[in-house]
């Protein structure tokens, strides 16, 4: 299990989280590197499909980074995505998978630190639970429809 | 004219798909003058050694109902695929897994521990659960094997098209009939239905805004009959299901429980359906939304009620 290095995956949003990896970037921050971001223009994008489907095909833990409330670019945005990940998770603990794998957090594109910070504590939590072992359920499924 | 040959075949269902094929009523009649039925465990006394018989290709369509849960409906679907031209997902067992499919929230081991001692009616002190093998004064038999994890008929065989429904509406089944009797048919892969976008399209209640403080299951309130069920707060699955139907559930004052599927392009019903409904919860603040969700028992069961073998994850992850 000492080998075992968690991959995760951080939807950004364009205006603040994925903006806030510059200033960590620029100033050198050191955190780990497990995170694989993709940007989204907003947290309200991340249709909880797009949780699911990572998880599925491998992530271990996934991040979802908005705007602080009340700061969204496009007003409510991260309204939705606050309401949506509390009953994701709620739905994936019925599925067997721990709901520390899912986590929503605020960063603002100021709060570089606050970034790597998580970078950093969310994969070593991820650590800690193992591997998702997702693609074990579906072994005795050729056809994988979904690709 | 030579006359189609139909096969019909049940695997894991309820029995439900049988009766609907029936309920096209005198139009039976209409597809007896046009078509010869080869094979039908429920109605008629073929053997399933008649059908390994049979030509490849030489049944020209084939309506497969039921999930694949045993390794008897895994080979049946795949004997039928072999001699059928075309194969036909009917109902939702077979296109999604529907009911027989929740059993993917356990596996083999805790389903048959529930269903062959835990029940209050099942009398096991032995705990004797169904082999594969069994002797007999005649020799060795062999029975199907129960597998983990029921599938649905297009993760075992190419499938051509899919009739939706718990069990399909008259209608939707005739749409199906008469393309096929006609010769039109639709681009493989076609989800047969009167209707691709969302059950709401076909739904007669007043809709004005989605703004919900409080979920409510169908026992606990009336429901005005006017008013989109969902707005009311309950847990109608209209948004996220293809229409079809006729929003029948709907207009007997219940809400939409999701059974003809997904809208035309998405993948995963139960996402689409949380999605959807955690966005009109009407609070900001955290505490109240979390308060707001424990309205909801059972999100996993209700949102992939018909679809969890044909979700992203299709499994539990059962430990």
């Amino acid at each position: 299990m000492d080998s075992f290095e968690p991959k995760i995956v951080a939807f950004c949003c364009n205006w603040s989280s994925y903006s806030g990896a510059d200033p960590a970037g620029t100033s050198g921050m050191q955190h780990a590197p497990n995170m694989r971001m993709i940007r989204v223009m907003c947290s309200g994008r991340v249709n909880p499909l797009f949780v699911i489907k990572a998880l599925s095909i491998g992530a271990d833990g996934v991040l979802v980074l908005g705007c602080h409330p009340g700061d969204c670019h496009y007003i409510e945005g991260n309204y939705k995505t606050m309401r949506r990940i509390p009953l994701l998770k709620k739905m994936l603990k019925q599925l067997g998978l721990e709901e520390e794998r899912v986590r929503l957090e605020w960063v603002s594109s100021s709060e570089g630190g606050k970034l790597a910070e998580l970078a950093t504590s969310f994969t070593q939590s991820i650590r800690n639970l193992g591997p998702t072992r997702l693609s074990d359920l579906k072994q005795n499924s050729k056809e994988a429809k979904h690709g | 004219m030579a006359k189609l040959k139909v096969a019909l075949y049940w695997a894991a269902s309820c029995g439900g798909c049988e009766i609907a094929t029936l309920a096209i009523g005198d139009k039976i009649l209409k597809l007896a003058e046009v078509a010869d039925i080869v094979f039908w465990p429920v109605g008629l006394d073929f053997k399933y050694a008649d059908v390994e018989k049979m030509a490849d290709k030489s049944v020209d369509v084939c309506l497969f109902n039921g999930a694949i849960r045993t390794s008897e409906n895994e080979h049946m679907a795949k004997v039928l695929r072999a001699k059928s031209k075309i194969m036909i997902a009917y109902g939702s067992c077979a296109y999604e897994g529907c009911i027989p499919g929740l059993s993917n929230f356990y596996n083999r081991q805790l389903t048959f521990e529930r269903a062959y001692v835990e029940t209050p009616t099942t009398d096991n002190p032995k705990k004797i659960f169904p082999q594969t093998k069994v002797k007999v004064p005649e020799g060795e038999l062999d029975l199907p094997e129960f597998y983990d994890t029921v599938k649905t008929l297009r993760q075992t065989v190419d499938v051509d098209y899919i009739v939706p429904g718990c069990p399909p509406e008259e209608k939707t089944t005739w749409l199906a009939l008469e393309a096929l009797i006609s010769g039109k048919l639709p681009p493989k892969g076609t989800v047969i239905s009167h209707e691709a976008r969302a059950l709401c399209y076909e739904c007669p209640r007043t809709r004005e805004e989605k703004k919900i403080k409080k979920f409510y299951r169908p026992y606990e309130k009336i429901p005005d009959p006017e008013k989109c069920l969902l707005e009311q707060g309950f847990l109608c699955y209209g948004v996220a299901t293809r229409g079809g139907c006729g929003a029948l559930c709907p207009q007997a004052n219940m809400p939409c429980t999701g059974c003809y599927g997904p809208v035309e392009g998405v993948i995963d019903q139960g996402a689409h359906f949380l999605s959807a409904l955690s966005s009109i919860i009407d609070s900001n603040d955290p505490e109240e939304i979390q308060r707001i969700i424990d309205d909801i028992p059972d999100p996993a069961g209700t949102f992939y009620r018909y679809s969890l073998p044909d979700s992203l994850l299709r499994r539990a992850k059962v430990k």
